[in-house]
């Protein structure tokens, strides 16, 4: 049918075209946060939730509340391609005294996730910065073997 | 028979134990929600056919976790209908306990059964985490990687062996691997089972046909449309050992919804493909779990 296969043949060239097109329309995920305000507004979101959180707020005692704020916006602003310097310290150093167990790092996912999905952010786009944040559980929770206190 | 019954008080104590395990430790239900999975045909954590790599249970490693499930498949001339329980401990191990009903409906008369003809069948499942963690390692394409086994013990011992079954009880043994492709919001899972099941072993277990252990697939492919909302296909391969009725693969369409951690509510399209001289047994999969 050389009706058909032209068709086809058309059909498949739209879709390399638009496969190849793709990538090059996409803002980066920086933008598709909403640019530095964006960014700002979403780690201001989650940082206020996990302070009021009661599962991990008691981890916040010792923090400086304002710094954290700014270094939290760095960070996610240049994981998600921004224009940003990360100046705080490494994540292993900076959480190692905080005896963090896997369910205090998926407790402030959750205030992320709540974050974004207030500033609107589609649920695609939540992942894509999650699946960033994701494998610093290496560094952020604490080795099974440290066992975490009970918190009261 | 009062040996039966026997089975489904052991199977209660058995998910009953593992979730008195630790009293003391709180279920922190700190896993990500849908991050554990639901919990397949035969009661392991998993698709609604396959068992994944996950631990069921919404306990992370310092935790246990534990949910009840019921689910009813009614296809083209049958109706399976399971109620189970499962017990995450401490994200590593599984112990799940599921009994299976399997109403024959009419086909039962024509084979000689007698109408409404009922097989039942206990499963007893363990599942063991190896390695990787499927959900959060999104900087690697390791996935999680689970092995289990599931120990079935079928009700109608004289019934399989007049269809040619070898067996009324089996184990299955099984190696999972499960990623989340968070960038994709793509779940997916291989899994290998080795087994003699005759229908999930509803129609007992090795056969006239062939008697030895069989290499299956089981894959599914699920994607995440919110937190709450998640869609998928599953394809499961069967073995196919009784020369009275052939026996093909399997496979389902879900929509999946968890408004909550401690609830969910599945409903597929499935198609069972032939079961005993029925072809094309094709229809609803329906399934409801809550968690604790």
């Amino acid at each position: 049918m050389p009706v058909f296969s032209s068709v086809s043949r058309l059909a498949a060239m739209a879709l390399a075209a638009a496969l190849l097109a793709a990538p090059a329309r996409a803002g980066t995920l920086y933008d598709d946060l909403g640019g530095r305000a964006g960014v700002q507004r979403i780690a201001d979101g989650m940082l206020q939730r996990a302070l009021s959180d009661p599962r991990i707020k008691d981890k916040f005692q010792d923090a400086d509340i304002e710094r954290l704020q700014g270094l939290l916006m760095l960070d996610f602003c240049k994981l998600a391609g921004g224009p940003c310097r990360y100046p705080g310290r490494d994540m292993a150093t900076a959480h190692a005294d905080l005896n963090l167990a896997p369910r205090h790092f998926n407790a402030i996912v959750e205030d992320l996730q709540d974050s974004m999905q207030a500033e609107g952010i589609p649920f695609r786009t939540q992942n894509r910065l999650l699946a960033l944040l994701a494998p610093m559980h290496r560094d952020i929770v604490a080795p099974p073997g440290a066992k975490p206190e009970a918190t009261p | 028979m009062t040996w039966k019954p026997l089975h489904l008080i052991c199977g209660l104590a058995w998910a009953a134990a593992a979730a008195g395990v630790s009293p003391a430790q709180a279920q922190d239900r700190g896993k990500l929600i849908a991050t554990a999975g639901l919990i397949q045909i035969e009661g392991a954590g998993g698709g609604g056919l396959a068992p994944w790599a996950l631990i069921t249970g919404y306990g992370t490693r310092d935790s246990v976790g534990a949910n009840v499930h019921g689910t009813v498949v009614r296809v083209t001339n049958f109706t399976l209908s399971t109620l189970g329980a499962a017990v995450g401990l401490y994200d590593r191990v599984e112990l799940s306990y599921t009994r299976q009903f399997f109403d024959t409906g009419g086909t039962g008369r024509a084979l000689g059964l007698g109408g409404g003809y009922q097989f039942s069948q206990d499963v007893f499942g363990v599942k063991l985490r190896v390695f990787g963690d499927g959900i959060l390692d999104q900087d690697s394409w390791l996935p999680q990687v689970a092995v289990g086994m599931q120990y079935k013990v079928n009700n109608r011992t004289d019934v399989l062996r007049a269809i040619g079954a070898k067996s009324d009880q089996g184990a299955d043994f099984y190696v999972a691997a499960t990623k989340l492709f968070l960038t994709q919001s793509l779940l997916l899972n291989a899994t290998v089972r080795m087994t003699r099941a005759n229908q999930f072993g509803i129609l007992g277990f090795g056969g006239d046909r062939s008697d030895s252990y069989h290499p299956e697939f089981e894959g599914s492919a699920a994607l995440l449309l919110s937190r709450n909302w998640a869609v998928g296909g599953e394809y499961r391969t069967k073995p196919d050992n009784l020369r009275f009725a052939r026996e093909g693969d399997a496979y389902d369409l879900f929509v999946t919804w968890l408004p909550a951690k401690w609830v969910s509510a599945t409903l597929a399209y499935v198609d069972l493909g032939s079961i005993a001289t029925r072809k094309h047994q094709e229809g609803v999969y329906a399934s409801l779990q809550l968690g604790f």
